[in-house]
């Protein structure tokens, strides 16, 4: 994706006209496109790497006992499988696409706030080199889950504790500074005419996430903050000795938690609802709907958290309360799915690499979602939760929804980002093995779920081997075909393949189709009028 | 070509059988479990799950036959519509409308969960890192409960047996068609208590009391782990509980009443008198395998920067009193537990000669439960 | 279409933005008193207020029910003492006034501070259990080998509800020599 070179556009572009090169070029770019690339690209890395500590994870997992690695470090392996994947895979891949895509979808010369833009990817390396700089300090990394529940995160844990929530508080900070940049780019630098019931679903919904993450982030950062003075200088928020209360800090957590659950799946309602229509060439069902459900799906985020904690003890009013709420998600999430079947229904559909991995979101985000239902009723939520059907839920809805949407931007997009058409047949290929190993990975781990497996451990019952062992070969074809994805990128950004035109998908609409692939280094200095 | 496309069908059919040959031994599904409410559980697991097959075959079904005629190669041209307000009310009100019919029957079962009539037996339940501790309200009885997986087992240098990481030394008893009252609680970080036969999994926070109850229809052995992650010996604290008839649960509770007494009465006389040595590195070594060894691993080696090393530095070659202080009273703000209440004096005399004579140690000192008894009466 | 000025435009949005930001920020912290404050009336997580409740003149013991109130204890990990009470469970009528003694055994050759925390369950019970006199209420400071027995005076409000059959209280007792010579102080709730 490295490949946004200057052309003709950049000889009649009147403020920088020239363009550092070299490494220089990337460390103080403030170029929305560069600085999506660079977003893309570090993403992508964060991926392999989180991917490649899932596999150790499912390695010590392909038969009972413990043969690869200890308890201590497979705990390490499931905390910093989850940080990464969540912090540093798919929302800055998100940003990415946002930093991309946003301005060119509005009109936009670039991003309102460049050099903030630069700040807010550059952190993000550096919280994650502090993150994984922790597994090396004596007493080893966070090993208490993503999700760093005291008091096993506080009194319990490691020294590097003081690490990780340092690294925390940095990507709290780079996630809201891409979210203020984004709220701002879209109120103030649409074209003219471009209202905002105008707007692309994409721009909607990562709008209305930008608002979750200004609202949360500045939570998690007061709950890391709050585990660090806990733990190192005597506070009692969590600490029931001093008068806290552990269950108070999943509460806070969850208040994040769950709204940034949301965070990581809208922006693939958007994407998805770019795709489907421009590949079924019909307009897409439901737009101002699409908008509502996205509006109301954000709203009911607050008022849903505790449905992750059923289990703690909870006056049964308030478990009712959360059950209902939680259930009342189901009716705006159904509309988006109903929307996306009925803008396929009666079109006129082909079936290239985006269509096909958004074919595939829908049906297997929908599956994570009536799994989601089943996990609502809280009197059954007692058998499932920790469970390996929680971890088939939330893998459905995070990586055959959000990675999978986020795989179908990427193939619908790089043809405008390199300017050279991806290899289709590498495409499908990658499309294929990627759907089948996610759903040899993914739908076993419903069985043994319910079968009584909890997650989080590193050894099990002598019942739960062969669906564990089917598991981990999935891990294994799901992890190694996503290096045809890599090899498919790759090839685009050295330029091999057939030259892309503005518009490569026949049905796509929107302002980026109607700028150059690959889109030049500036782009609508004079804004575009929408009619 | 023809044998090969043969064996290809031979190897497709065998894939296609296997689950089905599978579903015999293995379980797929929620247990249905041994109470009423764990049954009314199943029940709406299953009710629920039907409910999102249908709306599955449904949508996706839709999606498949638009996928099948409406693509382009068969030659279609394009609708244009894109909103149809009659439609989008209908799909917002019948899913409302199922759910509603979800939340009926889920609303009065958890009404049927949160029953606070009296009950007739009461037990603490208490985690730990990595064990939990029963001890049963109205009785003199209590005793902690341990895997008792052997670690060659888990490291494979013995055969896995049947009930591999789901066995306990000592199991809980619980009397049948008795409502009994499980008081749950912690005393590091958070556990889960969770028996999926009784339809049980409650948190146990540290501080605080969490109560859940369960009716037992039948007697058996019913098997369950710790569901919240809690460090390192998380997969290691298996629960085990058996359902006795109430007429022989008394039995055995009237005996284990008995026996404790018995020995406590042993600990009194063991004060008096003298353990020989190999009787201290005998008893120590069980003990430290059972209760030291997760952290402190089998070889006192530790773990660098969380659990302390014991083989040839630190305490155990360091103050003897000190020694004692730490395996009676713990440590406080760190994993180490007190085992003032869990172990007898004997066996924390036994442990910490075990501790300062093994792996080199060779400190040669033979730690009595008469030193134990002195420490602990704040005579030394 | 705000080409004209985005600056001065900008800078009142990403004002409004930083603004929500600290006070998110803000609101974590805050949630913390809302939490306690929310439990002490509703009794949400089960805890009991640490503070004298009223005895209240002329009122009514409920003889038509009988409840049963369980206790349970235990001494903090690394607290050098054994806790207990006297008795396991009374069954009381709600409105009537008990007394229960706890006694505390400090095994360790130094003068220690203690404070024992409560638990209810159900939570909902937690409302209704009122303490007149408690040991909870304050530190306790034990001498060096001391044996305390430690009164707690109490009844259960009339008004508890009729489905609460049994109850049980429960009690942490910790070890806060350090915190108390520093000048902290533990409570839950006030």
């Amino acid at each position: 994706m490295s490949t946004v070179v200057a052309d003709a556009h950049d000889a009649h572009d009147e403020h920088h006209d020239h363009k550092p090169t070299g490494i220089k070029r990337w460390i103080f770019t403030t170029n929305h496109k560069d600085i999506g690339t660079l977003y893309l690209w570090f993403s992508f890395i964060m991926f392999l790497l989180g991917g490649s500590f899932a596999l150790m994870i499912r390695m010590e997992l392909f038969q009972p006992g413990m043969q690869v690695i200890d308890p201590h470090f497979f705990n390490q392996m499931t905390t910093m499988h989850g940080v990464i994947m969540v912090f540093g895979a798919v929302m800055p891949a998100f940003t990415g696409l946002a930093n991309w895509m946003v301005p060119l979808m509005i009109g936009a010369p670039d991003m309102a706030l460049p050099r903030m833009n630069n700040w807010s990817f550059w952190i993000l390396p550096v919280a994650f080199l502090i993150m994984l700089s922790s597994m090396f300090v004596p007493g080893g990394g966070p090993a208490f889950g993503w999700t760093f529940y005291a008091p096993l995160s506080t009194t319990y844990s490691a020294d590097s504790t003081a690490l990780f929530v340092f690294a925390m508080h940095i990507m709290g900070m780079s996630s809201i500074m891409g979210a203020i940049n984004v709220i701002v780019t879209i109120m103030n630098m649409r074209a003219p005419g471009m209202t905002y019931m105008k707007m692309p679903l994409f721009v909607w919904t990562w709008f209305i996430t930008a608002f979750l993450l200004i609202a949360v982030m500045p939570v998690l950062a007061g709950v890391v903050t709050m585990v660090l003075t806990d733990k190192f200088f005597g506070t009692s928020f969590f600490a029931a000795a001093g008068g806290g209360d552990p269950v108070l800090f999943q509460h806070l957590f969850w208040f994040f938690g769950h709204p940034e659950v949301y965070i990581m799946i809208l922006p693939s309602f958007g994407i998805v609802s770019a795709i489907i229509p421009a590949f079924a060439r019909k307009p897409l069902f439901g737009y101002a709907s699409m908008v509502y459900a996205t509006a109301s799906i954000a709203g009911l985020s607050f008022l849903v958290w505790a449905h992750h904690m059923f289990t703690t003890g909870m006056p049964t009013v308030a478990s009712l309360m959360f059950m209902y709420m939680t259930m009342l998600i189901a009716v705006p999430t159904g509309v988006k799915v109903f929307n996306w079947v009925s803008t396929m229904w009666r079109g006129a559909m082909t079936f290239e690499t985006p269509m096909l991995f958004a074919i595939a979101f829908v049906i297997l985000f929908t599956i994570g979602g009536l799994s989601g239902i089943m996990l609502a009723i809280t009197p059954v939520d007692y058998q499932y939760h920790d469970t390996y059907f929680v971890v088939a839920h939330f893998h459905y809805v995070l990586v055959s929804g959000a990675v999978f949407s986020i795989m179908a931007a990427a193939y619908y997009w790089l043809p405008k980002w390199s300017g050279v058409m991806y290899d289709e047949g590498l495409a499908k290929l990658h499309f294929w093995c990627s759907l089948i190993s996610v759903n040899i990975l993914f739908f076993p781990m419903h069985f043994v779920g319910l079968a009584g497996m909890p997650r989080r451990y590193p050894d099990y019952a002598l019942q739960f081997a062969d669906i564990n062992a089917i598991v981990s070969v999935g891990g294994f074809l799901f992890g190694f075909s996503q290096l045809i994805f890599l090899a498919v990128v790759l090839k685009c950004a050295m330029k091999k393949g057939e030259k892309a035109p503005a518009k490569p998908w026949e049905g796509a609409e929107g302002l980026e189709w109607t700028v150059p692939s690959p889109a030049p280094y500036h782009t609508f200095d004079t804004p575009p009028e929408v009619k | 070509m023809k044998t090969r496309r043969t064996s290809l069908l031979a190897g497709l059919l065998a894939l296609v059988a296997t689950p089905v040959a599978w579903a015999n031994d293995l379980q797929l599904n929620m247990t249905q479990g041994s109470t009423d409410m764990s049954q009314h559980v199943y029940g709406l697991h299953m009710l629920v799950f039907y409910i999102c097959v249908v709306i599955g075959v449904l949508v996706f079904g839709t999606m498949f036959v638009s996928i099948f005629r409406h693509r382009k190669s068969r030659g279609v041209t394009p609708a244009k519509f894109h909103d149809n307000v009659k439609v989008e009310i209908a799909w917002t009100v019948i899913p409302f409308l199922i759910l509603v019919a979800m939340a009926v029957p889920a609303t009065i079962t958890l009404f049927e969960m949160d029953d606070t009539d009296d009950s007739d037996l009461t037990v603490v339940v208490t985690g730990s890192q990595w064990r939990w501790h029963y001890s049963y309200l109205d009785h003199d009885v209590e005793f902690q409960s341990i895997l008792a997986t052997q670690n060659e087992q888990i490291y494979g240098r013995l055969p896995k047996t049947e009930n591999y990481l789901s066995e306990v030394d000592r199991p809980l008893v619980i009397p049948t068609d008795t409502k009994v009252r499980f008081l749950i609680t912690s005393e590091d970080v958070i556990h889960s208590w969770w028996v999926p036969e009784f339809a049980i999994k409650k948190d146990a926070n540290p501080g605080y009391i969490n109560e859940v109850w369960t009716r037992v229809n039948e007697p058996g052995i019913y098997r369950g782990v710790c569901a919240e992650l809690c460090g390192q010996g998380h997969a290691f604290m298996p629960i085990v509980v058996i359902a006795k008839e109430p007429a022989e649960f008394q039995e055995w509770i009237n005996a284990e009443e008995e026996r404790l007494a018995a020995e406590r009465a042993e600990e009194e006389r063991l004060l008096s008198m003298n353990m020989s040595m190999d009787q201290l590195m005998e008893t120590g070594r069980n003990i430290y395998l059972a209760q030291c060894a997760a952290c402190h691993q089998p070889n006192g080696q530790g773990i660098p920067g969380v659990f302390p090393r014991l083989a040839g530095e630190g305490v155990s070659v360091g103050d003897r009193t000190q020694h004692i202080d730490i395996v009676v009273n713990g440590v406080s703000g760190t994993a180490m537990q007190s085992f003032q209440n869990s172990l007898s004096m004997s066996e924390i005399a036994a442990v910490i000669t075990y501790e300062r004579n093994a792996w080199g140690n060779d400190t040669g000192d033979a730690v009595q439960p008469a030193d134990i008894h002195n420490f602990i009466q704040g005579n030394q | 279409m705000s080409q004209q000025n985005p600056n001065s435009e900008n800078s009142s949005i990403i004002t409004k933005l930083l603004a929500s930001v600290v006070i998110m920020f803000a609101f974590g912290f805050a949630l913390v008193p809302l939490y306690e404050k929310f439990c002490d009336l509703t009794g949400f997580n089960g805890t009991t207020k640490n503070t004298a409740a009223a005895e209240r003149e002329g009122m009514q013991v409920d003889e038509s029910r009988w409840v049963t109130v369980e206790f349970t204890t235990r001494a903090d990990r690394g607290a050098p003492w054994s806790f207990r009470p006297e008795v396991r469970s009374v069954r009381m009528h709600p409105g009537e006034i008990k007394v229960v003694n706890f006694i505390v055994d400090n095994h360790s050759s130094t003068n220690r501070v203690a404070q024992a925390l409560p638990s209810v369950s159900p939570g909902e019970a937690s409302l209704y259990l009122n303490k007149t006199e408690c040991f909870c209420f304050e530190q306790q400071p034990l001498t060096a080998g001391e044996t305390a027995v430690m009164p707690m005076r109490f009844f259960l409000d009339p008004d508890l509800p009729q489905e609460i059959q049994r109850l049980t209280l429960s009690y942490v007792m910790y070890d806060i020599t350090d915190q108390a010579q520093s000048g902290q102080t533990a409570s839950r709730s006030e």
